[in-house]
């Protein structure tokens, strides 16, 4: 299948991707290309199995619910690379607005 | 011969014989490093305290050798970037699994090197921090996405290295810069701390000079680890056990013998492998399951586990913000959100999934009759730079021959097999064995490789 770029544009949004129009163009592009080889999979014969997501096995590891300390960050140490922080808490972006504004 | 010549095992019986010193080994590579770093662009940052922590670590397994460690395993205090400028000037706050035993057993890191940027490629041409060259010969690729720490080892800019393979990025540069490249079992080693491409297949491994050196250093490495709830519970064998084994009597397959774009590759292989036919070992030419449909498989898998593991970069808690991703990781995201989407999910990610149960029941089969599989490592000899520009596919379709082995989480080892001496580069073989059964590929790989005249570091000119 092809893809159009105003398509790319819409999943851009969704992966909270900037992108330029002149880029949406080429990545639709590539896109189509991708899905030309990967629409080969549909040649396969899966009528009989089921998906793998994963292939250790291994089901439900856990471990103890407790705190360690020495697994831990310090507060100093979780804001260490963050680029702006206010009175010991990471700066996000705004996303909510008021009814008024 | 320079001391950053030897291998492993050769430096750790020279510093226990006392015939040479730690410092020594280490001038030798430090002035290597002045020699050939800059042109080749191998290292992106350089421990400085390396020599200082090797002196501490005299008395650990690993003597305080100096390991070369892919730029995408968190290192503390030590700037990690996954060759991304999004990750420019980040200093991770905690150690990845993997360095922190590697320091306990006495490895130090010398520097970390450069990968396609976020492990996104196959030929270290995308990273944000300039290509790498292929040390065996400059006008060609190392392949990637290992593939700084494949040249740092073929270039004896390391005595050897740590990388990571999610579907060929331990293997491929190990074939294309003659090196051996050992990725194990998927949850033989713990991922906690390397920067996330793919959790289903992600898998850290050795890159070293010779079989024997990469089980002496995936000895360091491997194990549980309660911070990765897929690490096998399980204690690791002991690697190095199963060098200088008999393989008398062992069966192995010989796959993609049908595929018709490697036919010059398949027939050079099959040549080689009659050493094996000499020593004991069955070689039959078997048939496997179509290579071509993983390639569709692991582009929907990858990119949509991609699309997961790199939403966390949103520049608040460390990092810059999203425009700073380069154009494979956006193209690479948005596939894999387009083909999560609703409408689209079951079209792809669910057929993808279906599909890697094909191979998964395909390899039960070929393990009934045969202990081992064998199959070119890489379609051809190392591409020439610029090659990766060529499609948006380029990585997936040198990748073809792993992506089945990577999808299933089976063990595989890549060992050289031919070199071509008008152009010095390589081929390699790569040998694959059932889940958790790396002995019976390390027993292969290692006759292999002491009864044929491919590696460079056993065969000295």
């Amino acid at each position: 299948m092809s893809v159009n770029n105003s398509q790319v544009k819409h999943i851009a949004e969704l992966a909270n991707i900037p992108i330029t129009e002149e880029e949406s163009v080429k990545i639709a592009e590539a896109f189509s290309e991708t899905l030309i080889v990967v629409d080969r999979l549909k040649k396969a014969d899966v009528s009989k199995v089921g998906v793998t997501h994963q292939v250790t096995g291994f089901k439900n590891i856990l471990r103890e619910d407790v705190v360690k300390q020495e697994q831990s960050f310090t507060q100093k140490e979780a804001l260490a690379n963050a680029k702006t922080t206010y009175k010991g808490y990471f700066v996000v972006p705004y996303v909510l607005q008021s009814k008024d504004t | 011969m320079k001391l950053n010549e030897l291998t492993l095992a050769e430096s750790l019986a020279a510093l226990d014989k006392k015939e040479v010193s730690i410092e020594e080994i280490y001038r030798d590579l430090d002035q290597a490093y002045q020699a050939k770093n800059q042109d080749l662009n191998i290292y992106l940052s350089l421990n400085k305290t390396a020599l200082a922590q090797a002196k501490k670590a005299s008395r650990k397994p690993l003597r305080g050798l100096p390991i070369a460690v892919k730029d995408n395993f968190c290192t503390k205090d030590l700037p990690t970037t996954a060759s991304s400028k999004l990750l420019n000037g980040f200093l991770p706050q905690y150690e990845s699994t993997v360095t922190q035993k590697l320091k306990e057993n006495g490895g130090v890191i010398y520097g970390k090197t450069n990968l396609d940027a976020w492990a996104h490629g196959s030929s270290t041409e995308t990273s944000d921090y300039g290509r790498t060259l292929n040390p065996r010969n400059t006008k060609h690729l190392p392949g990637g996405s290992s593939g700084g720490s494949a040249a740092a080892v073929a270039a004896d800019l390391s005595i050897a290295a740590i990388g990571s393979e999610t579907a060929g990025s331990i293997r491929q540069p190990a074939a294309w810069c003659g090196t051996v490249g050992f990725k194990p079992s998927y949850g033989r080693v713990s991922r906690f701390g390397v920067v996330a491409m793919a959790s289903s297949t992600d898998c850290p491994g050795p890159l070293a000079k010779t079989v024997e050196d990469a089980c002496i250093l995936l000895n360091s490495f491997a194990g549980p680890d309660e911070k990765d709830a897929t690490c096998n519970k399980e204690k690791a064998p002991d690697f190095t056990s199963f060098l200088d084994q008999s393989i008398k009597g062992m069966k192995i397959g010989v796959i993609y013998q049908d595929v018709k774009e490697i036919a010059q590759t398949n027939e050079k292989l099959l040549e080689e492998l009659n050493i094996l036919k000499e020593m004991g070992v069955q070689v039959e030419i078997t048939k496997a399951l179509d290579p071509h449909h993983a390639i569709g498989v692991y582009t929907v898998v990858q990119r949509a586990e991609v699309s997961s593991n790199l939403a966390r970069y949103d520049g608040i808690r460390y990092g810059k913000d999203r425009s700073y991703f380069g154009d494979e990781a956006k193209r690479r995201i948005m596939l894999g959100t387009f083909t999560l989407t609703k409408g689209h999910a079951d079209q792809y990610y669910n057929l993808a999934q279906k599909v890697r149960t094909l191979y998964l029941e395909n390899y039960k089969e070929l393990f009934k009759k045969y202990d081992v599989l064998v199959a070119p490592t890489s379609p051809s000899f190392a591409k020439e730079i610029g090659a990766s520009a060529s499609s948006p596919m380029f990585g997936e379709l040198e990748d073809m021959l792993l992506e089945p082995s990577s999808v299933t989480g089976l063990p595989g080892i890549n060992v050289p097999f031919y070199r071509d001496e008008t152009s010095n580069l390589y081929l390699g073989a790569n040998f694959i064995a059932p889940m958790w059964q790396e002995n019976l590929i390390i027993k292969i790989a290692d006759a292999f490789e002491k009864n044929t005249k491919w590696n460079s570091w056993r065969n000295k000119s």
